[in-house]
Formats: C-alpha cells, sequence, structure tokens
C-alpha cells in the first residue's frame, strides 16, 4: 500500500465518513467536508507534474488476487496524470459549486456526496491502474454510481428513465470490455496493460486481435456516448447541473477516450482501428453538432455538444495513428497532441458553461431558451462566463477552443494527403465532415448564448425573477472560464509538462531511448488554410445563425419514429413483450403440459442419442428361454395393465393396480427372489388395502369428453416413452462389457457376514446406509402423512 | 427372456405414461405406482435372469443369480410405497379441501402464482 494506493482509495473510504457528518453535523454543508479531499488529492497529483516531465513513471503493485495475475497495480505516466489532475481538479470546483447549488434543507445531501466521491475514487482507479481486470471493476463502478447520481431526484419518473437509460448502455459496453481484456489475456497470457503494450507483435498477428479490438472499442464508445451509443447521454441531463458538469463532461465521457488513448499502443498499427476510431468520431462529431442546433433545452444542447466534442476527439485520436507509419511521424503526430490539448480544454469550457447554465436554472426556475432572454444586464458574470465558453467551444480566438480546433483542421488536412489504407479514395471526408461539424457547433454555441441573454427580458414567463448568483456559486466557473483564456495566451505551460508526457504515454514505439517529444503550441501561426477554413466557418455560421428560423424546418425531415431512442425504447419493449409471450405460451399452468414437456425431452434426449450414435444392438446370447408360466404371467400383466387404463371405476382400477402388483410378485418368485416376492406381497397388499380405505373418501373418476388431440398427444407420448425404455433395456441387454461384482458378495456373505441370505447381508452389512436411509424416507412419509391428516392450519387461523 | 421382459417393461412404462398424463388426480397415482413396478422388473431384468439358484448359500448350489439388483429392488419397492403413499394421501388431502379431483382446474391463479 504506497501513498498512491491511498490516493486512490482515499474517496471511496471517505465516502463512508460522509453519512455520519450529514446526520450529525447539520450545522455546516456537507460539502464542505468533501472539499478537503479532492483538493488535498489536486496537489498530491500536481507535485507529480515534475516527475512526468522528466519522463518517468510511477507504479506500485499491492497483491489481490495474485494467483490469477490480479494485482491492484497503481501506474502513473503521462495520461493517468493528466486524467488524475482533471478528476481531481474539476471535482474540487464541482464540489464548491455544490456547496451552493444544492439546498442543505432541501436535499439529501449525505446520498449525494457518498455517490460523488464513490464516482471520484472509481474514476480515478480507472486511469491510474495498470491491470484491466481491476480497471474493469472501476469501470464498472463508474457505471453504477454514474447511475445512482443520475437517478439523484428518484421521484421524477424522468430521472429514473434516464438513469436507466445509461446503466443499459454503458453496462452493456463494459460487459463487451470484458470479453475485450480476456481475449487479450489469451493473446499475452498477462493482465497488465505494461506487459501487454511489450507483446504488441503477439497480438497484432493473432487470430483474436480483430474480436479483442471491436470489444475494447464498444466499451470506449458507449461509455463516451459515441455514434449510435450517444443516446443516453442527452437523457442522463435529468442529473443534478453538478453531477452533468462533472461526469457528463469532464471526466467520465472521457473515460472511453482514455481507454482509446490507452490502448492506442497496442491496435493503432491496424487499419480497422484507424478506420473504425476516426470515423465513428467524425460521424458523431458531424451528428452531434447537427442535433444540438435543434434543441431548445440548455442541457440537452450542452449535452449534444459534449457528444460532438467528444468525437472530435475521438476522430483526433483515431487519426493520429498514422504517425506510427511513417519515420517522420512529427507530421501526424499534431493529431493526438490536439486530441490531448482539445480534452483538456473541453474539460474547461463545458465544465464553466454547465455551471453556468445551472446557474440560469437556479436562478430563473427554467432551462428553456424559448422563454429565457434578455439575462445580458440581469446576470453579468454569468453571461461573461457563457460568452467566454460558448466561443471557446465555436473555436474562436482569444480561447483555448480556437488552438485546438485550428489543430484538429491541421490533422484532417494532412490525413487527406495520407497514403495508406486507400485514404486518398476517402480522404476528402475527413476535411468536409470536420468542417461542417465545427459549423454547425458555431450555430448552436451563438444560439446558447445569444438566446438566453440576448433578445428581450420577458419576466412573465419565468417562475422566479431573475437576478445573478451569489458569490459562491460563482467562484468554480470563474476559474474555468480564467483557464480558457490563460490556456489561449499560454499554451505551453501545458505543453512540456502535461501534452509532451501524455503523448508520450499514448505513442511510446515512436520514441527510441531517451527521446522525447518536442511540442510547441502558438496562438498565432500565421495565414494558412486552417484559418480560412475557421472564417469561413465563421462567416457560414453567422449566416445560418441569422437565417436559423428559415432552415430548422429540415429537421422536420427526419421523423421521430426513425430516431435512435425510438429503437432504443422499441427494442426494450419488444424485448420485454416478446419474452412475457413466449413465456406465458409454454408456462400453461397445466401439470400436464409440463409432463409432456418432460417426456418428449426425454424421449428426444435418450432416443435421439441411441439412433445418432448407432448405440443400439441386439444380440441374444446368454439370455435365460422363456418357460410357460413366464407367458402366462405376461398375459396376465398386459391385461391388468388394460384394465386399469380403460377402468371406468374406481375400484376396477385399484384391483387392476393390485393384480399388476401381484403378477409382479410372481415374476420374482420365478426370477428367484425370494426375499423381494415377500415385500412385494405385503406391500402390495398394504397398498391396495391403503387405496380402499381411502375408497370411500376418494373422488370418483372423472371422464368428463375429452378432445381428440388430447388423447392422442397422451397415446403418442406414452408409446414413444415405453419404446425407448424397450430399446434401452434391449440395447443394454445386447452389451456383455464387464461382469458383475456380485461374486464378491456371494463368495464373502458368510465369511465377512455371517449370513447364509446373500440379499439380505447386503441390505444390512455392506450396504447397511442404503437401508438406513430408506428406513429414514419411510418415517418421513410417516410423519408427513400425519402432518397432513392431523394439521389444518387454515381452519385453525380461522378459528383464533 | 430378457426380451420378453423389455417388452413388458415396455409396456408397463407405457401405461404408466398414460396414466400420468390424464386429468384425474387417482389415475395420476396409479400412474406412479404403475411406473415404480416397470423400473424393478427392469432392474432384475438387467441383472440378468433364471442363471443360478436363488441367492441363499447351501450346498447343492454350484451358482447364484445375482444378489445386487435384488438388494436395490428392496430397497426401491420400500420408497416407492412410502413415496406412493404420501401421494395418496396428499391426493386425499387435496380433493378434501378443493373439491375437485381434475388436474385442469388445480392450476395456479394469477392471485396465486
Amino acid at each position: 500500500m504506497t501513498a498512491l494506493h491511498i490516493a486512490i482509495l482515499s474517496p471511496l473510504a471517505f465516502a463512508f465518513f460522509i453519512p455520519l457528518l450529514a446526520k450529525y453535523v447539520r450545522r455546516i454543508h456537507t460539502g464542505w467536508f468533501v472539499l478537503i479531499l479532492p483538493a488535498l488529492l489536486f496537489i498530491y497529483f500536481l507535485r507529480m507534474i515534475g516527475m512526468s516531465a522528466n519522463g518517468e513513471t510511477l507504479k506500485a503493485e499491492l497483491a489481490w488476487i495474485p494467483s490469477f495475475g490480479i494485482n491492484f497495480t497503481a501506474y502513473i505516466d503521462g495520461l493517468g496524470l493528466l486524467f488524475a489532475l482533471l478528476i481531481t481538479g474539476i471535482g474540487s470546483l464541482v464540489v464548491l459549486y455544490s456547496i451552493y447549488y444544492l439546498s442543505k434543507e432541501r436535499e439529501q445531501l449525505g446520498s449525494f456526496y457518498v455517490y460523488l466521491l464513490m464516482f471520484m475514487g472509481a474514476m480515478l482507479g480507472v486511469v491510474l491502474v495498470d491491470n484491466v481486470i481491476v480497471l474493469y471493476v472501476f469501470w464498472e463502478l463508474t457505471s453504477i454510481s454514474s447511475f445512482l447520481l443520475i437517478g439523484y431526484w428518484y421521484k421524477r419518473e424522468k430521472s429514473r428513465y434516464g438513469a436507466t437509460k445509461s446503466m443499459l448502455i454503458t453496462i452493456f459496453g463494459g460487459l463487451a470490455l470484458l470479453g475485450g481484456f480476456i481475449l487479450l489475456y489469451i493473446m499475452t497470457g498477462s493482465f497488465s496493460i505494461r506487459s501487454m503494450v511489450s507483446q504488441t507483435d503477439i497480438i497484432l498477428s493473432h487470430d483474436l486481435f480483430i474480436p479483442a479490438l471491436v470489444l475494447i472499442l464498444i466499451g470506449a464508445f458507449t461509455k463516451s456516448a459515441q455514434f449510435p451509443f450517444y443516446i443516453w447521454l442527452p437523457d442522463a441531463m435529468e442529473a443534478p447541473t453538478p453531477v452533468s458538469a462533472y461526469l457528463h463532461s469532464a471526466t467520465m465521457v472521457k473515460a472511453g477516450i482514455y481507454l482509446v488513448a490507452r490502448f492506442t499502443p497496442i491496435f493503432a498499427f491496424s487499419e480497422v482501428w484507424f478506420w473504425v476510431v476516426s470515423i465513428t468520431g467524425l460521424i458523431t462529431l458531424f451528428w452531434g453538432s447537427f442535433n444540438a442546433v435543434k434543441q431548445t433545452d440548455l442541457k440537452s444542447i450542452l449535452a449534444f455538444s459534449t457528444v460532438s466534442q467528444l468525437g472530435m476527439i475521438m476522430s483526433m485520436l483515431g487519426i493520429g495513428s498514422a504517425a506510427l507509419h511513417y519515420n517522420h511521424f512529427e507530421y501526424y503526430l499534431v493529431s493526438i497532441i490536439a486530441a490531448i490539448f482539445h480534452l483538456i480544454n473541453h474539460a474547461t469550457f463545458k465544465g464553466s458553461l454547465f455551471m453556468a447554465v445551472g446557474i440560469i436554472d437556479h436562478e430563473t426556475g427554467t432551462r428553456d431558451i424559448r422563454k429565457l432572454g434578455g439575462l445580458m444586464t440581469i446576470m453579468p458574470i454569468t453571461f461573461t462566463i457563457t460568452l467566454i465558453g460558448a466561443f471557446s467551444m465555436a473555436g474562436l480566438p482569444p480561447f483555448n477552443g480556437f488552438l485546438s480546433k485550428e489543430m484538429f483542421f491541421t490533422s484532417v488536412l494532412r490525413i487527406s494527403e495520407f497514403n495508406l489504407f486507400h485514404v486518398s479514395t476517402w480522404g476528402p471526408l475527413f476535411p468536409i465532415l470536420g468542417w461542417t461539424g465545427s459549423v454547425f457547433t458555431f450555430i448552436y454555441s451563438m444560439v446558447l448564448l445569444f438566446k438566453t441573454f440576448g433578445g428581450k427580458y420577458q419576466p412573465e414567463k419565468l417562475e422566479k425573477p431573475a437576478h445573478e448568483a451569489p458569490l459562491g456559486m460563482l467562484i468554480s466557473p470563474v476559474i474555468l472560464g480564467s483557464l480558457v483564456v490563460i490556456f489561449f495566451f499560454f499554451p505551453n505551460i501545458l505543453s512540456y509538462r502535461i501534452i509532451e508526457p501524455a503523448a508520450e504515454s499514448i505513442m511510446p514505439h515512436l520514441l527510441a531511448g531517451n527521446e522525447k517529444f518536442k511540442v510547441k503550441l502558438e496562438g498565432w501561426h500565421g495565414p494558412s488554410p486552417e484559418l480560412y477554413m475557421t472564417i469561413g466557418v465563421v462567416v457560414l455560421g453567422i449566416l445560418a445563425y441569422l437565417t436559423l428560423t428559415k432552415w430548422k424546418k429540415i429537421y422536420r425531415l427526419f421523423p421521430e419514429k426513425l430516431t435512435l431512442n425510438t429503437l432504443y425504447d422499441r427494442t426494450l419493449y419488444g424485448i420485454e413483450k416478446t419474452s412475457n409471450k413466449v413465456t406465458r405460451t409454454y408456462m400453461t399452468g397445466f401439470l400436464r403440459d409440463y409432463l409432456v414437456y418432460v417426456f418428449l425431452f426425454f424421449i428426444m434426449m435418450i432416443g435421439g442419442s441411441l439412433v445418432l450414435t448407432g448405440g443400439f444392438s441386439f444380440d441374444t446370447k446368454g439370455n435365460a428361454e422363456i418357460g410357460a408360466y413366464e407367458l402366462v404371467l405376461s398375459a396376465v400383466i398386459i391385461a391388468a395393465t388394460l384394465t386399469t387404463i380403460v377402468a371406468k371405476s374406481r375400484l376396477t382400477a385399484i384391483i387392476g393396480l393390485g393384480v399388476i402388483g401381484y403378477t409382479i410378485a410372481l415374476f420374482f418368485v420365478i426370477f428367484r427372489a425370494p426375499d423381494l416376492a415377500l415385500t412385494q406381497l405385503i406391500i402390495e397388499t398394504i397398498s391396495v388395502s391403503l387405496f380402499l380405505l381411502c375408497f370411500y373418501h376418494l373422488p370418483k373418476l372423472s371422464f368428463k369428453p375429452r378432445t381428440v388431440k388430447f388423447r392422442v398427444t397422451n397415446v403418442v407420448v406414452s408409446i414413444g416413452v415405453g419404446a425407448v425404455v424397450t430399446l434401452v433395456a434391449l440395447a443394454a441387454n445386447s452389451q456383455h462389457t464387464l461382469n458383475s461384482i456380485s461374486t464378491y458378495f456371494i463368495e464373502n456373505s458368510y465369511k465377512l457376514g455371517g449370513g447364509h441370505n446373500i440379499v439380505n447381508v447386503i441390505l444390512v452389512d455392506f450396504r447397511g446406509f442404503d437401508t438406513l436411509f430408506e428406513i429414514t424416507v419411510l418415517v418421513i412419509a410417516a410423519l408427513g402423512i400425519y402432518g397432513m391428516i392431523r394439521l389444518r392450519l387454515e381452519k385453525r387461523g380461522e378459528e383464533q | 427372456m430378457e426380451i420378453l421382459m423389455a417388452f413388458i417393461v415396455g409396456f408397463l412404462f407405457m401405461a404408466a405414461t398414460y396414466l400420468m398424463l390424464s386429468k384425474s388426480l387417482l389415475r395420476v397415482i396409479i400412474g406412479t405406482a404403475v411406473l415404480s413396478h416397470g423400473v424393478h422388473l427392469l432392474l432384475l431384468t438387467m441383472g440378468g435372469l433364471k442363471k443360478g439358484a436363488p441367492p441363499i448359500l447351501n450346498e447343492e448350489a454350484t451358482s447364484y443369480v445375482d444378489p445386487l439388483p435384488q438388494a436395490l429392488i428392496l430397497t426401491a419397492i420400500v420408497i416407492a410405497f412410502g413415496v406412493t403413499s404420501f401421494l395418496l394421501v396428499m391426493a386425499f388431502r387435496a380433493y378434501q379441501e378443493l373439491k375437485v379431483d381434475d388436474m385442469d382446474q388445480m392450476r395456479g391463479n394469477d392471485q396465486h402464482e
């Protein structure tokens, strides 16, 4: 247990004390206690920057299930550290914001902070462990805590719907991920990511390479809300806004990005990886931004915007894998650097935007852009924050989004020159999709900003008169907003300390020995195609925004029925309905039907395997001769059985049964089993008397008219069972494989058991245990019968 | 002889199955009794028939029939008896309480599932 382990587990451990604090220290908002932990962790991780910038990593092992090679191996490198800083940094700000956002009196703060800390610990675990199984454990813990947080206001139906949806989709992806991890283990024999990376050659040439790749990408795409799995994210907006800001913009949705980045060294050499990751990312980028424009709820706009921006980061990670195929990799490496840089930028501006939207919601009572307007002068600070965030999101200077968007354009332009994997055919697709997506991004950013703050103030539509938020609520978004500006003017404070080490973790194969990447981010790089593209985005975006009402009709071209949400709902409903229907068809409640299933299964399994394996044989060697007595007895038993079947009165049936029993006893006599004959006679007598004793109480045999089908089924099934039993008996009798062990009993019955009657010696001496428990069976049956007759619980209850 | 017995056993199984599939509870119980008879005969037949003296040690006999299946059947007879009598009383009690004998009417309804 090292300091790193303690750091990862501390949020989970601290979560145990939160309910106590929430219950007994009611004067102080629980959030203040919680705030200490992420702040301390943030400082702890900040101090590691120096180490990471020198290209060093830290690895510490803690045995968990060593016999399976599952160990809690904490591992921190540039990529892990970047995420850890995001998680703890944004985490601290979100906790601070939530202190002012959630009311001490009205909300259940204990559960909120328990879930939040659970999530924080799980997320730190995901990014800071080396063992894939432990990673998976933390991965699912993020899904569970996210589920709990989305359903925080569990009395609202929409919250429950959103929580279930996100749970189903992310757990589906999580399971696929587990499958991928296990395939990787089969290929490499190790659960450690480090050791998998060192065996890239083996993995690349293995048959399971593609299945593992696909499964891991499904896991990453579901978590990071990529097309077509993005549908859970807009519904997750039912969570409290601090949660949306933290989980659904800055951290959890980036777990998929982390995973793709982390596994890039293993998979990125393949063409499939390049195409799937970059094209899925680009489609998500375009589709998310396209859909964001039509939303009227502020948080929905931000949700689709998150989807779109995550798509952009994802596509850059895919495009960046091109760098592996050249010696002069710097030309394509810009993509990876842009991905990392945009990851940071997105966390800053999206976090601040969510917080600003939360403030608007909190102070006006609505998030609907049709009701909002003219808040610019009423909420100047919130307006400034939103302006910074929205302009950064749109990719305008002087905000950090501009830099990463320029780098994104650079990378899509460069990839269209890439001459591997048939890119020359599809090359133009990259800049076109990227550029159109950016135009839509610009439009919805402007919608977000001006529909809320511009236009006319409409107090009659608002639930409460709008006013500026309390100072405490503004601290966090102001800090994030300042970072947006700072990262534009001084991007290189990040490049050496954060981006270079992270890029080294993503692309370790490109570096030999002690080489290091040299990353230099520039705020201004002169007139270039990228700049003209941005100008194009702005010009077209402004035009489109101004004419928005005219062309918004095109959204109606996509009928509601064809959306992925409808598909999801229909599928769920369909599965439920179909399984219900299927179950109802065979679970009829009639005992007879179940018996028919059992018998049919018996016929098909036993009879079928007898036929299929050719197990049937016929051999009369060593069989006894048929005597006259046996023939007579056989005739009697058949007649008695037929009588029993067709008997119309109870008495006939019982007597028929008795005749069968006594005939069997006679068979025992002929086949030289005196003890059996005796027992059978006695038992049969008792059985028949028992039947007769109950005779007057027993119901009359009811012969209601039955359908022909009913009888035919019964006859067919019965004949089938009888035939199979006969065949099995004949086949078994024809095999002479091993001799009986009974010679031992015969030889030793007197010598060891001291008895002449071999059967009795077997019963009480050689195999006495059988007899003991047979006696027990009789005792239980007797007690049961006594109980059934004497105990009348229902009536006794009535008397009382 | 074993072949004849195989057919008789099959016949008993067939009759038992037919009885167990009927609607009347009493016939179902009779069916289980017939089934146990079939099983006992099958056990005995599979041990081989009439190959020597009854399994009681004496001076004259040179070989005996297999005693092990007999011991197994003896146990089985007793257990089958216990179970049959239990079932019988259960059917009796069920009829007393429910006043029906028809298995089709004895299915759980939606309240009792």
